[in-house]
């Protein structure tokens, strides 16, 4: 910059007319409006706002003159550069407006693309149907309880009143274990129900006891539509002072209304067990139809046959003689009892129609059940 | 057991109109199963009536025999002259009496009956076999020829009782009185509320000392025994048809008059009778247990080898009969037979009825050891009512003597082990305490009364339970009796209220979050059978004597080739997964929790412990000896892409190190890190196997494998190459973690990152060089990372380049570039001390 020159007559320096303020100005101004991408005007902003440019050459002329003449000078180039560099920001961002606009476009993809480039998982619906109903139970305050599936005869039947002579303890119904020396009698099955895990809570805790015990159980029958020798069942006990047969009722009744949705409820039909007495059989209102399809031959029910009622499993309260074997004092202490198939249940709930499809392990019927049933 | 309507009616009062479906509806309610109800001659229409046969012309040339007859049906055709009808059946003469089914009628199974051209004449009609007209089998296999003292014209519908309901009832074992027409008819009596006439309340004479001789030489297995002797039977006498027809509608078949009387009034009663040839038993009838090696050929020509504990019936002879099971066939009623050149008919002239009562346990023992169910044995097992035997008696006599021209003996035996009335006392509230509902006493000693029971007392209720119901023995089981009659229906629901639950166990939970992290990743679950055989541990290449092999065997398997529990979870998850890729699936990655077997070796034979007491601690450790290990596992199995190629480009082949991340997603779920080793295991690969270790109270413990499996052993199990599993022990898993996470403190200063490249020998395991590392990088190391591998020339043969990135960060400042890089240079230091590892370049 040069230094103040007292002598210097400002009406002589040529750059510093208003006219010629003006003209860089307009060319300024028309040079920005031109630009016609972010390039060109980075080129218009070097020419016309830069150290070398002829309003910056101008403005260094300012201090040359006299101090009365340098507040006008300065005022009008000051504006002048005001007004490049408003037009200068306002082309700029239209200019990147325009640029933004332009990439995105381009840069669009087809959303609709499918991205199965990991393969999904799911759980077994065994699984999760079984979560579900211990789910039911522990809200209410029962304990989950599990043992061996490979069980002793005393806990999955002498401890039940399921005396040596009953048919189930023979080989149609039961899987034996070979014993050691390769004799049949090991006095050891694989359990044909999770009763003996009722008993193992028996004798591990002092009463009251609520418990729900799901797990695998083993019957000796061939696998087809309706039967497998492998199954999951769920069964409950309860034992405590003064439980009847309306606190089973009303058991059942909760968790079918739990599973199935409001309305639906139980009903129980005499029947006999050995670890029970009283026995029932309980049925659930066929949650499909809820009893229309019953003396309604246009509206049939494929799900409870039209009968109204799915056969859910069997149920009691406690027979005394279970209590006396496990040390509980059946003049105190009373209970109830229940137990039913998994896969069954999993059937009519799901409307599923061969076993097969549900033991065989085929990843197509198990992947749309998800995480949680 | 199936109940005719009819015949029950007979025993009780139903309201008319009442239908077979409005009984079941009742008896169901009531607690007796009536699981279908038979319409007997459902659709059925007349005219079908007698006709006596007056001309029979054979009709020659075509393939069969086949007959022109003329019939006189009476007025029933309406002109009263003979019926043309074309027969093909033969087992009829001139002068039968037959069925005969008239145009216009309509047989079960819409049969429309009109006269039609047939072998060149006209048929008026038909005459009936008992299938046509939906009788059941009579054994003939030919048309019904009645009993000639049925005039012709006469409705057959009618007389044959065609149109009828039947339930048909699923007994359970405790209600064996069920088993009768008589226990039917108490039920339905009690459901309708009115009397029963019961057909067991008759006149019996006085046992007399002239009776048949028998000697009860087990009064345990026999309590009583008595016989009755009837002579002078006519050998051609017939069973009637409403005989016939009532053994039909409950499912048996008319065989000779006195069988068909035995069966009659077993179903009639419930007590099952065995009647006796007189002329072909020697001496005493005696009852005692089988002498070893005995034998005896039963009614069904079979030659049994008797049991010692085995109940027998016998004469002088030996054996005679498998006692409440079958007879024997050397003392067998004759059948009727005709001499050709006389004509004169032969036959049992003399009958010996036994009706006895016998231990149910000896008779199921016996039924099952002999595979031999019959009704006889299916009643005493489940318990006869022992005060019936001499009525039961009394009706065969009755029914020999009106229905086959018999004399009753005089001589009445009766052998019986004296036994008190059995009583039961109660509570009067009981039942309502049971039931959770107040039926009140009045109501409960009804309820009781009804079945059978006499009760006394007021609030203490004794009560003696009737003869037929042995089932009843304790105050629960009259509960059960007051509650059902009361019907279930009727009970209120109640919600207990438990004392509050601690919720899941952590191992619960802990399943549920490894099955979770499992699908989560991927893997489908797909339990298995757990049944195995050898050859799976031989595909496996296992050794002879690899623990794996000693399987927990299953005596009656449901496959001979496959009679061992599985000792791991891979044979059940590699034939699902084989089973998948058969349907035509690939890209598989499957899991599975359950539990293994392995025998301890050390199992004993459990104490037959009794049940009328808790067992002792030390009882149950000895129930528990005799059980194997069962251990809770997890397992994956992968075969195909783990990720798949597509438009955004290549993809994954599922590897071994997929199944070793399975093993750390799975312990992850636990807190617990997995220390990985290589490992040479069965079935893997023995450079694709890795040991899974984790520190179980304090120790390292090997808690799984994974890798990529054998060659030989994919080529085995007809698998895809390069398939890949991980097996975990989750109980160990679980053991090894619990740890609760403490909170970490947060730095918010500065990170400082160095990469380090080591060259070490291709051998050393790449988790030995990061342990160095990070032991050496001390404290302020905050993570460290594998990003690549180098192998090449550059490095050397048998090198290879491992490059770390490392993290470093203090708590509490910002390092300065010397505290890093001393860092760093002590991570180094300490990989080059243990692993010979030199940074790249140096
Ligand atoms: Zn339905």
């Amino acid at each position: 910059m040069s230094a103040p020159n007292k002598s210097y007559d400002p009406v002589e320096v040529e750059a510093l007319k208003p006219e010629e303020i003006e003209r860089m100005r307009d060319a300024a101004l028309a040079a920005i409006a031109a630009a016609g991408d972010l390039d060109a005007l980075a080129h218009v902003k070097t020419a016309h706002t830069g150290g070398a440019s002829p309003l910056a050459l101008a403005n260094r002329e300012i201090g040359a003159l006299p101090p009365q003449a340098k507040a006008e000078a300065g005022k009008r180039v000051g504006q002048a550069r005001g007004a490049v560099n408003k037009a200068l920001a306002g082309r700029q961002a239209e200019l990147e407006a325009e640029r933004d606009a332009r990439v995105l476009v381009e840069e669009a993809v087809d959303v609709t693309l499918p991205h199965d480039r990991r393969p999904a998982g799911a759980r077994h619906p065994l699984t999760t149907l079984s979560e579900r109903i211990e789910d039911i139970f522990v809200a209410m305050g029962y304990e989950v309880a599990e043992g061996p599936e490979v069980e002793s005869e005393w806990f999955n039947f002498d401890a039940l009143n399921i005396s040596v002579d009953n048919p189930v303890r023979s080989e149609q119904d039961t899987f034996f274990v070979q014993g050691a020396d390769g004799t049949e009698d090991s006095g050891v099955v694989l359990r044909t129900h999770t009763s003996g895990v009722q008993i193992r809570s028996l004798l591990d805790r002092e009463p009251p006891v609520y418990v729900i015990a799901p797990g695998r159980v083993y019957r000796s029958d061939e696998l087809d539509a309706t039967h497998t020798p492998v199954f999951m069942q769920v069964e409950l006990l309860a034992v405590d002072e003064g439980l009847t047969m309306a606190d089973l009722k009303g058991t059942l009744d909760h968790m079918v209304v739990s599973l199935f949705g409001e309305g639906m409820k139980t009903r129980l039909r005499p029947n006999h067990f050995p670890f029970t007495e009283p026995s029932a059989e309980m049925d659930m209102v066929c949650y499909v139809c809820r009893g229309d399809s019953v003396g309604n031959p246009d509206r049939p029910c494929r799900t409870c046959s039209s009968e109204g009622w799915i056969e859910l499993g069997g149920c009691g309260m406690v027979n005394p003689k279970v209590l006396v074997a496990c040390g509980v004092d059946p003049r105190k202490y009373s209970g109830f009892a229940f137990g039913f198939g998994i896969e069954r249940m999993l059937m009519f709930r799901h409307s599923v129609e061969d076993m097969r499809d549900i033991v065989e392990g085929d990843v197509r019927f198990t992947l749309p059940f998800g995480m949680e049933i | 057991m199936r109940a005719p309507l009819s015949w029950l009616r007979e025993y009780v009062e139903l309201p008319a109109g009442e239908t077979g479906r409005d009984v079941q509806a009742k008896l169901i309610s009531a607690g007796l199963e009536v699981e279908t109800v038979e319409q007997l001659g459902a659709g059925l229409k007349g005219p079908l009536v007698v006709g006596k046969v007056l001309t029979i012309e054979e009709l020659e040339g075509f393939k069969k025999p086949i007959r022109f007859c003329t019939v006189d049906v009476g007025d029933a055709n309406g002109t009263g002259e003979p019926q043309e009808i074309v027969c093909g059946a033969r087992n009829f003469a001139v002068g039968d009496k037959v069925v005969v089914v008239l145009p216009g009628a309509v047989l079960p199974g819409d049969f429309q009956i009109a006269a039609r051209k047939t072998y060149g004449k006209t048929s008026h009609g038909m005459i009936c076999s008992g299938e046509e007209l939906g009788m059941g089998d009579d054994g003939s296999h030919g048309i019904i020829v009645l009993p000639p003292e049925h005039e012709a014209g006469t409705d057959a519908i009618e007389l044959l009782e065609l149109v009828d309901e039947v339930l048909d009832i699923a007994v359970t074992p405790d209600r064996g009185y069920a088993l009768s027409l008589r226990g039917v008819a108490r039920e339905a009596a009690i459901a309708y509320g009115v009397s029963l006439r019961d057909p067991a309340l008759i006149d019996v004479p006085a046992p007399n000392a002239f009776g048949y001789p028998v000697k009860v030489a087990d009064p345990v297995g026999c309590d009583r025994f008595t016989a009755r002797t009837v002579t002078g039977l006519d050998p051609e006498a017939r069973s009637p048809i409403w005989l016939q027809r009532r053994l039909q509608k409950v499912g048996m078949r008319p065989i000779s008059l006195a069988v068909d009387i035995t069966n009659y009034v077993m179903f009639e009663l419930g007590q099952p009778l065995h009647a006796y040839d007189r002329s072909r038993l020697d001496g005493p009838i005696g009852v005692r247990r089988a002498l070893p090696g005995e034998k005896l050929t039963t009614l069904d020509d079979v030659e049994r080898t008797l049991d010692p504990e085995d109940l027998v019936i016998t004469d002088n002879s030996g054996a005679i009969g498998l006692a409440g099971v079958m007879g024997g066939a050397n003392t067998e009623i004759a059948a009727p037979a005709t001499d050709p050149e006389t004509g004169a008919v032969s036959g049992t002239t003399e009958i010996v009825i036994e009706a006895a009562h016998f231990a149910p346990v000896a008779i199921a023992r016996a039924a099952r050891r002999h595979k031999l169910a019959s009704e006889a044995s299916k009643r005493f097992e489940r318990g006869s009512d022992p005060l019936a035997t001499s009525a039961a008696a009394q009706r065969a006599v009755d029914l020999l003597t009106g229905l086959a021209g018999g004399t009753a003996d005089a001589g009445v035996t009766e052998v019986v082990s004296p036994s008190a009335p059995r009583t039961v006392s109660m509570a009067a509230d009981h039942p309502d305490r049971v039931a959770g509902t107040e039926y009140g006493r009045e109501t409960v000693v009804r309820r009781l009364q009804e079945i059978g029971c006499d009760v006394y007392g007021s609030d203490e209720l004794i009560v003696t339970v009737p003869s037929w119901r042995p089932d009843l023995a304790f105050p629960n089981d009259l509960a059960e009796e007051v509650i059902r009659l009361e019907g279930y229906e009727t009970l209120p629901s109640t919600l207990p209220r438990p004392p509050a639950g601690r919720g899941l166990t952590a191992s619960q939970r802990l399943r549920r979050r490894v099955g979770r992290a499992l699908a989560g990743a991927g893997y489908v679950e797909a339990p298995s059978y757990p049944f195995v055989g050898a050859e799976v541990f031989d595909h496996f290449g296992l050794d002879a004597d690899d623990p794996r092999r000693r399987t927990v065997i299953v005596a009656n398997p449901l496959s001979d080739t496959e009679p061992g529990l599985r000792t791991t979870l891979l044979p059940g998850l590699l034939a699902t997964l084989r089973r998948n890729l058969g349907r035509g699936a690939h890209d598989l990655a499957l899991f599975e929790t359950g539990l293994v077997f392995r025998p301890t070796g050390d199992e004993t034979v459990p104490p037959r412990l009794p049940v009328d007491r808790r067992p002792t601690d030390e009882e149950i450790a000895r129930l528990q000896e005799a059980l194997p290990g069962q251990p809770r596992r997890v397992g994956v199995v992968l075969s195909g892409a783990r990720e798949r190629a597509g438009w955004w480009g290549a993809g994954a082949p599922a590897t071994w190190a997929d199944a070793v991340e399975a093993g750390r997603t799975v312990a992850r779920e636990a807190g617990v890190e997995l220390i990985v080793r290589q490992d040479q295991h069965a079935p893997y690969h023995p450079g694709r196997c890795a040991a899974l270790y984790a520190v179980v109270d304090g120790a390292e413990t090997l808690v799984g494998n994974a890798g990529e499996l054998h060659p030989r052993v994919t080529k085995a199990l007809g698998l895809p190459e390069r398939t890949c599993a991980m097996e975990l022990d989750l109980d160990q898993v679980e053991r090894a973690g619990g740890a609760r996470p403490t909170g970490p403190r947060v730095s918010t200063f500065p990170v400082a990152t160095q990469d380090v490249a080591l060259v070490v020998d291709t051998a050393v395991p790449a988790a030995d060089v990061e342990r160095a590392l990070r032991e050496g990088a001390g404290e302020l190391l905050e993570s460290l990372r594998l990003f690549d591998i180098f192998t090449g020339e550059q490095i050397g043969e048998g090198r290879k380049s491992l490059a770390y990135a490392l993290r470093f960060r203090a708590p509490d400042r910002t390092l300065t570039a010397d505290e890093t890089t001393a860092a760093r240079e002590a991570a180094v230091a300490a990989a080059h001390a243990s692993t010979g590892a030199v940074l790249r370049g140096a």
